[in-house]
């Protein structure tokens, strides 16, 4: 029964950590209809920065600097989609964040090289028990930053201006356009804040027991491609609900290995993706995104 | 370019290719096998995203299926180290490896035809890490970790190897396993070329292009959207099945790394930088794509601004250099010259009076 609430707690700190990442692609698939391949290597860039930065300026502005750094190149990103393919359809604009991924993995992993850096994050290997049941500090104070973003990125979509720009936009482009807002800055204040969401799961990703930031944490964010899937591309709460449910089968995947021994080694990194398949064949559109409709 | 130089240019080009095994060296000819492969590949993929508008990052999980199919229909049966394999004719096995992987993307077609746009991107891109999963532990057929070797082709007793006949001279020159194996990959390649040229100027090809810019259009047009949709699924996987199994006959030995997400980002710039929709541009990106790196690795001493990999100089490896080099020309293309390689040799449409009446 321990077991059993360590690995649900663990799954949860790790469904938390993807909702940023996942939530960053919905909010981005909202605005612009890109489905951002990206997002990993502009995760990996704030986390480096992070790395980079921390002894100098203290973990928390460092952690700022990162936001900071993946919010611009994701806005760069942004500029570069619109500027250079007007109209273009979305798929290609996707291969654009294919390409763009492959310069910035390139470049990072050339300075990051074969270690494993520290993001100086206070938590260390610190233990907190509750009864029987240990979880470390690092995946605690993940799941409370998580549940703020979260909760603030909400609130800022239910309640500010840009929030009711960013909902009218993805309800109808042309007639938000119509009524006065300025979709192309609309779009890149999501793209900003996608990166900047990035960055700060970069740094619980790279927090313990993971050894620190290297070169393949970038591709963590490829599972979180899956939570946003299954939740419904265009749902906000459907990221939040499929973040769940990929940390919660990656977990139990991984602390019953032994018991699912049958089904090869290694399940774990491809649990989220046997679970999307298997929530796609019944929901081609995922649990909570909205039925692509026709009319003719 | 009138229709006759470009025939006399198709000409010469293929004359150099038949006689490329006689000049140039083990290097060149097994890069060029590899292009070979890539360019059969990436017809494939380019039918499926270029044309009929599907995005696939799954292409190297079906080069995988025909790779490890050829080398379990035709490896030896009941081997020493618990590898299982029919051992059939190397030919036969070339060609029911093909069709498995056709019947591998027809099972999956179903559940590609349900998805949309984006939905099947990820949902491919699933595909690649479950069949790193199944490349991994299923020891007996695949070999594991480690992977497995590879069996020679062999038409009718003549085997495109090294071995039997040993030490063949054609015109003085001595003719191995690569040699041999070119003439194999060019006859793949131009049955590769013209079947998709053939499918694109005939009914399908017209229906395909329909269902990518307007499935409703398509529809009411009584193009069966569903079933289009589908056989294009099968036939990029025919595609990726003989690509696959040529990469593997020139590898000589398949590891499951082999066959990861990069595979599958490698294709989709080719299909990109060739320009989408285009089979020429595909090839040609292809042989680009596939080059690059070979080029770049075996010539990094004389290049300027690279450095050797693990020589800890300044400056980027080959490898690193090669991905720098062909992601910059997945951006520029796509932000430049959104019609690739095939919109530049592609004459500028003249002015004519139909484009001014309305």
């Amino acid at each position: 029964m321990t077991k059993f609430a360590e690995t649900v707690l663990n799954g949860l700190a790790l469904g938390s950590v993807y909702a940023l990442i996942a939530l960053g692609f919905v909010v981005i698939f909202k605005a612009s209809g890109v489905m951002n391949f990206a997002h990993g290597s502009i995760l990996l860039l704030g986390g480096w920065t992070v790395t980079a930065t921390h002894q100098a300026v203290g973990f928390p502005l460092a952690v700022l600097c990162g936001a900071l750094a993946a919010g611009a190149a994701a806005g760069l990103l942004h500029a570069l989609a619109a500027r250079g393919l007007r109209g273009a359809e979305a798929p290609v604009l996707t291969i654009l964040t294919i390409g763009v991924d492959l310069l910035l993995v390139t470049a990072l992993n050339a300075r990051i090289g074969p270690d494993f850096l520290s993001t100086g994050d206070p938590w260390g290997d610190a233990v907190a028990r509750f009864g029987g049941v240990a979880v470390t500090q690092s995946r605690l104070a993940g799941i409370v930053v998580s549940v703020l973003l979260i909760g603030g990125v909400f609130a800022l979509f239910r309640w500010s201006r840009w929030g009711l720009s960013m909902r009218a936009a993805a309800a109808d482009q042309e007639a938000a356009a119509l009524m006065g807002i300025r979709l192309h800055r609309v779009r890149l204040a999501a793209w900003c804040l996608a990166g900047a969401l990035a960055a700060v799961a970069a740094v619980f990703l790279a927090a313990f027991p993971a050894p620190g930031l290297d070169r393949t944490t970038g591709q963590i964010a490829l599972a979180a491609f899956p939570a946003a899937i299954l939740g419904g591309m265009d749902s906000a709460v459907g990221a939040l609900a499929g973040s769940l449910v990929i940390g919660l089968s990656s977990a139990l995947a991984a602390g019953y290995q032994e018991q699912l021994s049958g089904l090869g080694t290694g399940l774990a990194d491809v649990a989220p993706y046997l679970v999307m398949v298997l929530v796609l064949l019944v929901r081609p559109n995922g649990l909570f995104g909205s039925k692509e409709l026709s009319r003719v | 370019m009138s229709e006759i130089s470009k025939r006399a240019v198709a000409g010469v080009g293929v004359l150099v290719l038949l006689a490329l095994p006689f000049y140039a060296t083990g290097f060149w000819l097994q890069s060029g096998l590899f292009a070979m492969a890539a360019v059969i590949g990436a017809i494939g993929l380019s039918l499926l995203t270029g044309t009929t508008g599907q995005l696939s990052l799954g292409h190297a999980f079906f080069l995988a299926v025909g790779a490890y199919g050829y080398v379990w229909l035709s490896g030896p049966a009941g081997a020493a180290d618990g590898l299982t394999g029919l051992g059939l004719p190397p030919l036969l096995a070339f060609g029911l490896a093909v069709a498995l992987t056709g019947l591998a993307g027809g099972l999956l077609s179903p559940i590609a035809g349900r998805l949309r746009g984006m939905y099947l991107g990820v949902a491919t891109l699933a595909l690649v890490f479950i069949g790193q999963h199944v490349m991994l532990n299923a020891h007996t057929v695949t070999g594991g970790y480690n992977g497995r070797s590879v069996p020679p082709m062999d038409l009718f007793g003549f085997a495109l190897a090294d071995a039997s006949p040993q030490g063949l001279l054609v015109l003085g020159v001595p003719f191995g396993g690569l040699e041999r194996l070119w003439y194999f990959g060019l006859a793949l390649v131009a049955l590769a070329l013209l079947t998709a040229r053939n499918l694109l100027r005939g009914r399908p090809g017209r229906a395909l292009g329909a269902v990518r810019d307007s499935e409703v259009a398509a529809a009411v047009m009584g193009v069966p959207v569903a079933r289009y949709r589908s056989a294009a699924f099968v036939v990029s996987c025919l595609y990726a099945g003989a690509g696959g199994a040529l990469l593997a006959l020139v590898f000589r030995r398949v590891v499951p790394e082999t066959f990861g997400l990069v595979l599958s980002i490698d294709y989709l710039a080719m299909i990109v930088i060739g320009g989408l929709g285009s089979v020429g541009g595909a090839a040609a990106a292809a042989v680009l794509v596939t080059l690059l790196p070979q080029v770049l690795t075996g010539y990094a001493d004389d290049l300027p601004l690279l450095a050797r990999a693990g020589s800890g100089a300044a400056g980027p490896t080959p490898g690193e250099a090669a991905r720098y080099l062909y992601g910059a020309a997945i951006v520029l293309v796509l932000t430049l010259a959104p019609q690739g390689l095939a919109g530049l040799t592609r004459r500028r449409p003249r002015k004519t009076l139909q484009e001014h009446t309305p």
